[in-house]
C-alpha cells in the first residue's frame, strides 16, 4: 500500500506558477501568498524567478517584504508602460516638482511685495528643496530630464503616482 | 570578428549576429551598462522586453531599464520606488507651502484693498480693550470697597 504522505499546505503563488513543490523553506512563500497569484506573475514576467530569488537573498530577511513589494510595484509599472516603467512616473513627478517650485517662488515674490520685507523671499526655515534629485545615482549615463522631454506615454503615468501601499495586489 | 561584439554578447560569450537585439543599445564601450541590466532583469527578460516593442522605442526602453537597474543596485530594498516616495513627499510639502503662501497673499490683498475695513477692525479691537480696562478697574474698586467692609 502506498504510504500516505501528510498533505502539504498549499503551494505559494510562485511555486504554483512554476509548477513545483513548495518546500517549507521556500524563499518565495512568505512574500507571494497563494491568494495573490498576479503579484508573482508580474514580478516573474519582468524580473524572472531566478533573478528574484537571487535579489531576495541579497537583503536581510526583515527587509525582504519591502523589497518584494517594491519589485512588484516596478513590475506593474513596467508592464503598464513597457518603454519607461517607473522612470516615467519619476519624470512626471520631477516636472510637477519643478512647476511647484516655480509657483512657490512667484508666490513668495508676490507676498514680499505686500510685506515689503526682503527676508520673505525664500528665506524661511521650511524652504522647499531645490534639488529633488540630489541623491539620484551618479553615472547613470542619462538624465531623467531627457525622459521628461521625450515621454509619450505620460497619460498612463498618473496611475503610478500613488502611495506604495495603495497599489492593489490581485 | 570578436571585436565587433556588443557588450551583451561579450558578457554572454556568444557570437554577436547582425540582428542582435542588444547591440544597438549595449555598445561594447560601456560594458557596465549591460552588466547592471542583466543583474536585475536577466538577459533573456531584457531581450523579450525589447522584442515586444517597436524598434523606434527600444532605445528609450533600454535607457529606462538601465536607470531602474542602477536605482535598484544603489538601493537594493526600494530601488526607483524609493525615489518616487521621496518625490511624493517633497511635492506634498511644496503644495502645503504654496497653499499657505497663497493664503497669506489673500489676507494681505484683502487688507490692502479695504483699508476702511482694516481701520474698523482696529477700532473694534481697541474698543474691546477699553471695555476690558473698565471692567478691571470696576472690579478693583469693588474689591477695595468690599475689603473695606471686612
Amino acid at each position: 500500500m502506498r504510504s500516505q504522505e501528510p498533505r502539504s499546505t498549499s503551494s505559494c503563488a510562485a511555486c504554483k506558477l512554476l509548477k513545483r513543490r513548495c518546500t517549507p523553506n521556500c524563499i518565495f512563500a512568505p512574500y507571494f501568498r497563494s491568494d495573490e497569484p498576479k503579484k508573482f506573475a508580474k514580478v516573474h514576467k519582468v524580473f524572472g524567478a531566478s533573478n528574484v530569488s537571487k535579489i531576495l537573498i541579497e537583503v536581510p530577511e526583515e527587509q525582504r517584504e519591502d523589497k518584494v513589494n517594491s519589485l512588484a510595484y516596478e513590475a506593474e509599472a513596467r508592464l503598464k508602460d513597457p518603454v519607461y516603467g517607473c522612470i516615467g512616473a519619476i519624470a512626471l513627478l520631477q516636472r510637477k516638482m519643478i512647476q511647484l517650485q516655480h509657483d512657490l517662488t512667484l508666490a513668495r515674490v508676490c507676498l514680499a511685495r505686500y510685506t515689503a520685507t526682503p527676508s520673505a523671499i525664500g528665506g524661511t526655515n521650511d524652504q522647499v528643496m531645490t534639488e529633488p534629485f540630489g541623491d539620484f545615482p551618479a553615472g547613470c549615463g542619462g538624465s531623467i530630464e531627457s525622459f521628461s522631454q521625450n515621454i509619450s506615454y505620460e497619460l498612463n503615468q498618473e496611475a503610478h503616482v500613488c502611495c506604495f501601499s495603495e497599489i492593489p495586489y490581485v | 570578428m570578436s571585436s565587433g561584439r556588443c557588450a551583451a554578447c561579450r558578457y554572454l560569450r556568444r557570437r554577436c549576429t547582425g540582428d542582435c537585439i542588444f547591440s544597438p543599445y549595449f555598445p561594447s564601450n560601456n560594458p557596465q551598462r549591460f552588466v547592471s541590466v542583466h543583474r536585475i532583469y536577466g538577459a533573456s527578460n531584457v531581450s523579450k522586453l525589447l522584442q515586444r516593442l517597436p524598434p523606434h522605442l527600444r532605445a528609450e526602453a533600454a535607457d529606462s531599464l538601465y536607470l531602474e537597474a542602477q536605482c535598484r543596485l544603489q538601493d537594493p530594498v526600494y530601488g526607483s520606488v524609493g525615489l518616487i516616495f521621496q518625490l511624493q513627499q517633497q511635492i506634498h510639502a511644496a503644495e502645503s507651502q504654496l497653499v499657505k503662501t497663497q493664503a497669506e497673499i489673500a489676507v494681505m490683498k484683502s487688507q490692502a484693498q479695504h483699508p476702511q475695513a482694516r481701520q474698523a477692525e482696529s477700532d473694534f479691537s481697541n474698543l474691546l480693550l477699553l471695555q476690558q480696562f473698565d471692567n478691571d478697574a470696576n472690579l478693583s474698586f469693588s474689591n477695595q470697597v468690599s475689603s473695606g467692609f471686612n
